[in-house]
């Protein structure tokens, strides 16, 4: 009696550990494979109807629901910081409205908050993880006067009212994949990653595309913990890519602060960031970052608002369209001719001439 | 394949598998004196948290990283002395005080990040220290002597920890309220006051467990850092049989899978990496299964201790 008192005690305890280790807070940039031919519509930065939507008397109301925090960096803090982009530029809070919940990585919580705002008559709720996509599928239906976004992904489920949005994120991946294989001293790379889907995945795809078309003889050893949020585990992940001879890292994940943490330990170790601008983390060591910007989306969507129209498209960040930027960091000392071909990359990507498989 | 057994590549597991398990060990073996003397305390994540934070924000702020060990120190016996009061004074049941104090935990140290801190920034936390003569023995001194100070301590612990509760009155005092409650207070023992420091120190332990986390091996913090970390180290005290020693064998093993696997992974060694990532999971569940038939959990686990019953 007593033993199988305790095996139950243990059995909840593995559960748990393994729920909460394995599927962990945030299955955020959990995306769904990106288009193989990206860029189905481009946000149209270019368009002027964009550039200055119209304020209308009533404020713009945004809700986002988010599967990690604000400041994370990375997945979320790149829509968070859009959003209040566009609410700066279109006059602040008496324009434009925004209301997040982030940390939402049970899907049923956020489907509740999805369906929430919905009906508390937001003009755009944004779903900003893939997992929400079948939620905002059945909500989306109840809502017909709404906007709803989600990503990354592309399906807007043949629904007026659904946007879908993703990323080319394999472009700014091949373009940091050829600096970093000027700058490795070792020939050895070692890339850092959650788990090997979506964005996360594309990424480093390009990467790998941009280190082979400078030189394919360098190594690029790949490691996944298979979590979002274990930040010991992807620290150690770093420093065995170190230890292992690396002397360039990057990485795309939620936790990569961590592996820029062992990074910033051995000072000869260069890091490429993506997502969100991370040179903040360690000032001599960030090369690069491959930035979303989700403002020039935004501002189309509001302004589809205006003309009636509420969804039935999807958006890619590229780089030819603005959506995806590289920050260089200026407190790196970039090698002239590493720059020009990055710049060269660039726009080889933006003219077509070099196609980067997702 | 061969590259797998290199001599740099196992010494760069064995140093991976000691730097992950030092967390472990300090949760564990506090959760070990907590659970002899009968209180299975389930919030050693929340408690982690809490320590990880703390230890974090004042590091963050002053730079001191001694004045952080400290504020961990005392906000473990905080969260210790919450835990004993919600289940030895008011007998509360343990598993769901527990759950109840990871989630305190968990939400009070992401509210104290957002408030104070805002977004993830890194810290200079303990570095490496190589200690004399020794770091310079080959291989050994390699694995063993160049480590940060909370990786010492965390070894330092577990013969320290053995010694305490098997050769100490008040190790005995531990186990005996554990085994029979009852027959410890017709003796004499104060039995709330034994629980109240068993329990105290364990999440004094799981705290600093937190603050090796974030001042030592990652050198920041985030929301929910531990990534369930804590729940590992309960199982962990049940692999071990409640014994220091068994506690540093389960530690090593899960540690030293999770480092085999990332080695795996960087020498290109062609297993789809959730394979990799379900392994030490895996292998610790079947030790377990295998470990736990021949334990015997303190007779008085889990079960509230009220005087005027017997």
């Amino acid at each position: 009696m007593k033993k199988s008192n305790l095996f139950s005690v243990l059995s909840v305890l593995f559960v748990l550990a393994l729920m909460i280790s394995a599927c962990a807070p945030a299955a955020p940039a959990t995306e769904a494979p990106v288009a193989e031919a990206p860029a189905a519509e481009a946000p149209a930065a270019e368009a002027p109807a964009a550039e200055e939507p119209v304020a209308p008397a009533e404020p713009f109301k945004v809700a986002v629901i988010m599967p990690s925090a604000t400041t994370d960096m990375a997945f979320s803090q790149s829509m968070y910081s859009a959003l209040v982009a566009v609410q700066t530029e279109m006059g602040g809070e008496s324009a434009m409205v925004i209301q997040y919940s982030e940390n939402m990585f049970k899907v049923p919580d956020a489907a509740a908050a999805i369906r929430d705002y919905a009906s508390q008559g937001f003009d755009l709720v944004i779903a900003h993880g893939s997992q929400y996509g079948s939620s905002v599928e059945e909500i989306a239906k109840d809502f017909p006067e709404t906007a709803f976004a989600w990503g990354t992904d592309v399906n807007t489920f043949g629904l007026p009212n659904v946007y879908a949005y993703t990323a080319a994120a394999q472009e700014g991946g091949y373009v940091n994949g050829v600096m970093a294989a000027m700058l490795t001293q070792g020939k050895q790379i070692g890339v850092t990653g959650p788990v090997e889907v979506g964005d996360a995945k594309t990424y480093i795809d390009g990467f790998v595309q941009g280190v082979a078309s400078v030189d394919p003889a360098i190594s690029v050893n790949k490691t996944w913990t298979g979590s979002f949020s274990d930040v010991a585990l992807m620290t150690e992940a770093a420093k065995t890519h170190i230890a292992a001879g690396a002397d360039v890292l990057t990485g795309s994940s939620q936790s990569v602060a961590g592996s820029i943490g062992a990074a910033k330990e051995n000072g000869a170790v260069l890091w490429f960031g993506t997502q969100s601008d991370q040179a903040p983390l360690a000032e001599s060591l960030v090369v690069a970052s491959q930035v979303y910007d989700w403002t020039a989306m935004i501002k189309q969507i509001i302004a589809n608002k205006a003309e009636g129209k509420l969804g039935g498209e999807t958006f890619t960040l590229q780089l030819s369209n603005d959506g995806l930027k590289i920050a260089f960091n200026a407190g790196y000392a970039l090698p002239a001719e590493v720059k020009a071909a990055a710049d060269a990359a660039i726009e080889g990507i933006k003219s077509g001439s070099i196609v980067v498989e997702p | 394949m061969e590259e797998i057994f290199s001599q740099a590549v196992l010494i760069g597991i064995i140093t991976s598998a000691i730097r992950l398990a030092t967390p472990y060990i300090f949760a564990s073996i506090g959760e070990a004196f907590s659970q002899s003397s009968g209180v299975v305390n389930l919030g050693v994540d929340g408690i982690m948290l809490v320590g990880a934070f703390v230890a974090y924000y004042i590091t963050l702020t002053t730079g001191n990283l001694w004045l952080a060990v400290l504020g961990a120190v005392i906000i473990g016996l905080l969260m210790g002395l919450l835990m004993s009061f919600i289940s030895v004074t008011m007998r509360a049941e343990q598993g769901i005080s527990g759950i109840g104090l990871y989630m305190f935990g968990l939400g009070l140290s992401s509210l104290l990040f957002k408030v104070l801190v805002g977004s993830v920034q890194t810290i200079e936390g303990f570095h490496e220290m190589d200690i004399p003569g020794l770091s310079t023995i080959p291989v050994i001194g390699e694995i063993f002597f160049r480590n940060s100070l909370p990786v010492y301590v965390a070894f330092l612990l577990i013969p320290v920890a053995w010694w305490f509760l098997e050769k100490t009155t008040w190790g005995l005092m531990i186990r005996a309220v554990g085994q029979n409650p009852a027959a410890a207070d017709s003796l004499g023992v104060n039995v709330n006051r034994v629980r109240y420091f068993s329990v105290c120190f364990g999440a004094i332990m799981a705290s600093l467990a937190g603050a090796s986390l974030s001042t030592a091996l990652v050198n920041l913090f985030q929301e929910n850092l531990t990534a369930g970390l804590g729940f590992i180290a309960v199982a962990l005290v049940y692999f071990g049989g409640w014994k220091p020693v068994g506690i540093l064998i389960g530690a090593l093993l899960f540690s030293t899978v999770n480092a085999f696997q990332l080695w795996m992974q960087v020498l290109g060694v062609n297993i789809p990496s959730d394979v990799a990532v379900m392994l030490p999971y895996l292998l610790t569940i079947v030790a377990l299964v295998a470990v736990t038939s021949r334990i015997r959990p303190p007779a008085a686990l889990n079960k509230p201790f009220d005087r005027g019953e017997n």
